[in-house]
């Protein structure tokens, strides 16, 4: 099948025409981003009626002036640490629950052990929005409302059941000889599975790791329903949250506080995204 | 081992769940601690309500418009990562960056862009001559604006995610079936539509059972970019029940309204269940 010169470039620049338009659709709102963090209020704030002024490059210098009102002036790095804080915990309970459970349902045989993993990876799908409103009932009750220790708890809910997935495929992997051989040589079950099985499993719980942090950094229904207080807040609700005070929006240093957010975020997710697909996929590619 | 992981979900998805059901047959609200049994009379009240039909018919329309523009322009987008190219991984980070991005703050990215005096939009079309003289876009202050700036958003944040998983499904087809195919005298479009089609029927439908699970059940767009706004004409069921029961404080009626959520999601979940056991016997 050879085709003519033509027809061939034709395929050529529509391929590369839709590749440009994608890639552009993206990241477009990333540039925007980019563009208004860095733009002098005067560059910035000129309507869109006036078609002599380009918004799309800089007519004033750059200015770091919206940089320095997020660090200084706001509370975006108290936000910082508290996602971090929520984040550190949350990962360690998942890890905690999720590890054992992926195990165990990887080495389960039979019926009973692909009808539990299949339910908790259903459990993934019950939506925040359809249980926050029980939730801050049960918040008020156990006394955490307004508490970050709130999120603390109830962030395991989506975190494990999708690690627990994710994991059970990296474990399911592993063959069952390793641990067996290691008991052979005299090793109980926990320690084969502590001196034997962890230590293969780590790019797996390195990857759940990841992914039930920006899990956490996500996250943003429970955020906005448990915790009113603004130093309490994460990033993904301070920012729009109390970043926006009134109706006054501080367009450059909440754009700047989104790229700073966001972009981290999507590197990290860029080195790991084939593990995240295989475990959006399992079963359904072989 | 399981038994840990288990306690936690029974006790912090299961209970919750329960509550939801109990919470929207009672007159429970922030405020009191009287709660009695209603029977069914915040269903009663929701339904006759227009503000939660018209929720309940955005929620729909924005979740099937956005979806089948995500498969549309996904499977374009898929076929053409297919090939290689110089730049190839730097298209596949940029293209995910949507998905990565914490969707609040990738919503305010939108607003901003579709404010009502400032929207590069408006500048765009103002430019190349679209608008007539003195005609402007007010985006999140007309309902059909409002709309499909809602459904942008869903498209630009669900596009990478379908596309990605799309591509793991081609990849995944073995070259001898385009091989085989090919001498058997099969053109372009009866490969696209009798092999590729068929084989990635199965990863299809786990992309658009996702997509269409994150898309109906999400306030955040919506909230952050409308409130439901212009008179909540561009609620979805999330963001009203949200409103009602959480800002409203009539918990009752806001866990009727997120109950809703509840016959679609489980039709869902039976499909990706009736899939994944198709694709083990495979």
């Amino acid at each position: 099948m050879t085709r003519s010169r033509p027809r061939r470039l034709a395929f050529t620049v529509g391929h590369r025409a839709i590749i440009v338009f994608f890639t552009l659709f993206a990241i477009f709102p990333f540039y925007w981003m980019v563009v208004t963090s860095f733009k002098q209020n005067s560059d910035l704030y000129v309507g869109a009626s006036n078609t002599q002024h380009n918004p799309f490059v800089f007519n004033q210098p750059p200015t770091l002036d919206h940089l320095r009102t997020l660090f200084g002036q706001t509370l975006y790095v108290t936000w910082l640490f508290n996602t971090l804080f929520v984040g550190v915990l949350v990962v360690a309970i998942t890890l905690l629950l999720a590890v054992p459970a992926a195990y165990s349902l990887a080495r389960l045989t039979g019926r009973w052990g692909e009808h539990l993993s299949i339910g908790i990876f259903l459990t993934y799908l019950v939506p925040s929005t359809l249980l926050f409103i029980p939730f801050s009932r049960l918040v008020s009750l156990i006394g955490l409302q307004n508490s970050i220790w709130s999120l603390v708890v109830i962030y395991p809910t989506f975190t494990v059941p999708f690690c627990t997935w994710l994991l059970m495929g990296f474990f399911k992997t592993l063959p069952r000889e390793v641990e067996e051989s290691a008991m052979v040589d005299g090793c109980s079950r926990v320690g084969a599975i502590w001196r034997v099985v962890l230590p293969l499993a780590v790019p797996g719980i390195l990857t759940v790791v990841i992914f039930a942090m920006t899990l956490v950094i996500q996250e943003f229904v429970y955020g906005l329903t448990f915790i009113s207080s603004v130093q309490k807040m994460t990033v993904s609700v301070g920012i729009p949250v109390a970043l926006v005070r009134g109706d006054v929006y501080y367009w450059g240093s909440l754009m700047a506080a989104c790229l700073i957010t966001s972009v981290p975020l999507a590197i990290l997710y860029n080195f790991f995204l084939d593990r995240f697909i295989a475990g959006f996929t399992v079963g359904a590619i072989k | 081992m399981l038994a840990p992981a288990l306690a936690y979900i029974l006790l912090l998805v299961g209970v919750p769940f329960l509550l939801a059901l109990v919470l929207s047959v009672t007159n429970s609200s922030a405020g009191s601690l009287d709660v009695s049994f209603v029977g069914l009379q915040n269903f009663r009240a929701v339904v006759k309500s227009p503000v939660f039909l018209r929720a309940l018919r955005n929620t729909f329309v924005f979740t099937f418009v956005s979806q089948l523009l995500v498969i549309v322009m996904g499977n374009i987008l898929a076929r053409a990562l297919m090939k290689k190219f110089l730049g190839k991984s730097l298209v596949r980070f940029l293209i995910l960056l949507p998905w990565a991005a914490p969707i609040s703050l990738a919503t305010l990215g939108w607003l901003w862009i579709f404010d009502s005096t400032f929207s590069v939009i408006n500048w765009v079309l103002k430019v190349v001559g679209y608008f007539g003289p003195g005609q402007w876009y007010f985006w999140l202050g007309d309902t059909t604006l409002g709309m499909i700036a809602i459904i942008t958003i869903h498209v630009w944040r669900m596009l990478p995610f379908s596309t990605v998983i799309l591509l793991a499904g081609l990849s995944s087809i073995p070259s001898e079936v385009h091989e085989a195919a090919d001498i058997d005298g099969a053109g372009p479009l009866a490969k696209a539509f009798q092999v590729t089609l068929p084989m990635m029927l199965p990863i299809l439908s786990v992309a658009v059972l996702f997509g269409v699970v994150f898309t109906f059940t999400d306030m955040s767009v919506v909230y952050l970019l409308t409130r439901g706004g212009p008179y909540n004409s561009t609620h979805v069921l999330a963001s009203l029940a949200f409103q009602d029961g959480v800002l409203g404080g009539d918990v009752g009626r806001g866990a009727a309204i997120a109950l809703f959520l509840l016959p679609v999601l489980v039709v869902l979940a039976v499909v990706m269940l009736r899939i994944s056991r198709r694709a083990e016997v495979v």
